[in-house]
């Protein structure tokens, strides 16, 4: 690929069709016994994109290996029965919901730190969030494992640094200073090593709490936390916009 | 950004040349680890006279900024001349038997370095380069080199199709590769990384060169070939392009912007013998 960018300026690789060979990946990952875990919500009417997702993400993510689904409702009796891989596992965890979605959506952030101290860490190797609006019409596979992976998000691509999404006002403790940032990050897919996770988890909803102190909410909710922490903790690998498409782009 | 070369390899491990990566972004990220890196490289015999200058040029270009251990293995440490350090780096002598005939020499370095790790360096440093010492730093090796595991494309085969590289061909040896298959040709000359990395590797090729000695045979290029057969099936997590194992006798191409590290001009057979 020379058409776009595969190599940040600090080295990490930004995964697009045609870096990588699948097959090589898989038998490297095959050596090490990993365990990847998958952490998504459906809360109020989100349920109704649970077997969309579950049955896609079960047949095209990191198929062939072993994989915990950890599905966070607060209607758990309303998922029917799905039928799992057999490397596959599907935990169905209840969560309370909130009036306001900004705020479901920010306490994502620590729900997924606290499970990960109590549960995922002796459970899995490495831990992603993906938003359960979504399918999957092509394999993600091994090519997304390291220790601190964030996406290229589809609608901040092409866009220059000064028009890109950065929360700016100084109170926010997500504020990025003007001229600062490589990349915008969608909080729509991330993950890593369970130990990197819970530090950005833990980070991102510590800033999110701060900010509700001071009276003051993020531009774009936790997602300005996540780019926030990508910038000063800089990704290991990078997803390019393939990863995660916004069909409204 | 590099169009005209390639800078992820298949397995997505970063291939490092000029304008791929920023310095002051790596040298942020690394330099509040407090890490020590460690070199080692065999002046056995002859090889002393090439001490001094691999040396004082290290101390131009070599991690500046970083706690760096030199660890020069020889045979012969009254004539390994006294190099003036910057603080923070040290430089120790390895006591190291000879062998009678250079590649008997070259292929006990995997051993050797194994074997100190063991006893000493791990204890002492974070990562690990094994590199030869009838070499010159021209330009600045950094924190872009640091990684799990990180091997050096040859500069003689960088630009040539896989069945030209000299691996080894004999299916009885235990480095052979069969046509066909192979990512790069590495150099011998460099090679690093995290220490119990280098450790597994140096103790993996190690067995390779002793499988072949039970079998009565020596793979083409020593311990070279094994390093290759090795890094074929455990894929190096980083790969320095020629840059940084450049021979100055070549003719520098439009790809190799910059020459970091390169070879003495030696005249083998008089050194050899």
């Amino acid at each position: 690929r020379r058409d776009v960018l595969v190599l940040t300026p600090w080295l990490a690789p930004i995964v697009w069709e045609g870096t990588f060979n699948r097959d090589i990946l898989n038998a490297q990952y095959m050596q090490k016994n990993l365990v990847t875990g998958v952490v998504t919500f459906a809360v109020k009417k989100y349920w109704f994109f649970i077997e969309g997702f579950m049955s896609s993400a079960n047949k095209y993510f990191l198929a062939g290996h072993q994989v915990n689904f950890y599905l966070f409702t607060d209607n758990p009796e309303q998922i029917s029965h799905l039928q799992m891989a057999p490397e596959n596992h599907l935990f169905v965890i209840p969560v309370q919901n909130h009036s306001r979605w900004q705020d479901i959506s920010m306490s994502r952030m620590d729900i997924i730190s606290r499970y990960i101290s109590s549960q995922f860490q002796y459970e899995v190797d490495y831990l992603y969030s993906i938003d359960i609006d979504v399918q999957l019409f092509e394999h993600i596979g091994v090519e997304i494992i390291d220790t601190l992976v964030g996406t290229i998000s589809s609608w901040q691509y092409t866009a220059r640094r000064e028009s890109k999404s950065y929360e700016t006002r100084t109170e926010s403790q997500a504020a990025i200073p003007k001229g600062e940032g490589d990349f915008y990050y969608t909080a729509s897919f991330y993950g890593g090593s369970v130990a990197e996770v819970y530090k950005l988890t833990r980070a991102c909803f510590k800033g999110v709490m701060e900010d509700r102190e001071n009276g003051i909410e993020a531009r774009w909710h936790e997602e300005s936390h996540l780019n926030k922490y990508l910038l000063y903790h800089k990704p290991t690998r990078l997803l390019s916009p393939e990863y995660y498409w916004d069909e409204e782009q | 950004r590099r169009q005209d070369v390639l800078t992820v390899t298949p397995w997505l491990a970063p291939i490092i040349w000029e304008g791929t990566f920023n310095s002051e972004i790596l040298d942020s990220a690394y330099r509040p680890l407090n890490l020590t890196i460690g070199v080692t490289a065999f002046a056995v015999g002859k090889y002393t006279r090439f001490v001094g200058r691999f040396l004082e040029s290290a101390e131009k270009h070599f991690m500046k900024g970083y706690r760096v251990n030199y660890y020069i293995f020889t045979d012969n440490p009254e004539t390994i001349p006294d190099v003036q350090l910057q603080t923070g780096r040290r430089f120790v002598i390895v006591p190291m038997k000879k062998y009678p005939s250079w590649q008997k020499i070259s292929m006990r370095r995997m051993e050797a370095i194994n074997k100190h790790i063991a006893e000493t360096s791990h204890q002492e440093v974070d990562y690990l380069f094994c590199l030869d010492i009838a070499m010159v730093f021209y330009n600045a090796w950094g924190p872009e080199t640091l990684g799990d595991i990180v091997a050096a494309i040859h500069p003689a085969y960088f630009n040539v199709p896989r069945s030209q590289f000299p691996y080894e061909r004999r299916s009885s040896s235990a480095a052979y590769i069969p046509d066909g298959e192979g990512d790069f040709y590495y150099g011998g000359a460099v090679f690093g990384g995290l220490v119990k990395e280098v450790y597994e590797f140096t103790k993996t090729c190690h067995m390779t060169i002793l499988t072949d000695k039970a079998n009565g045979i020596m793979a083409a290029w020593q311990e070279e070939s094994h390093l290759n057969r090795h890094f074929l099936s455990h894929k190096p997590s980083k790969v320095l392009s020629p840059e940084y194992l450049w021979d100055d006798r070549k003719p520098k191409p439009p790809e190799i912007h910059l020459i970091r590290f390169s070879t003495v001009d030696k005249n083998y057979k008089e050194i050899r013998d």
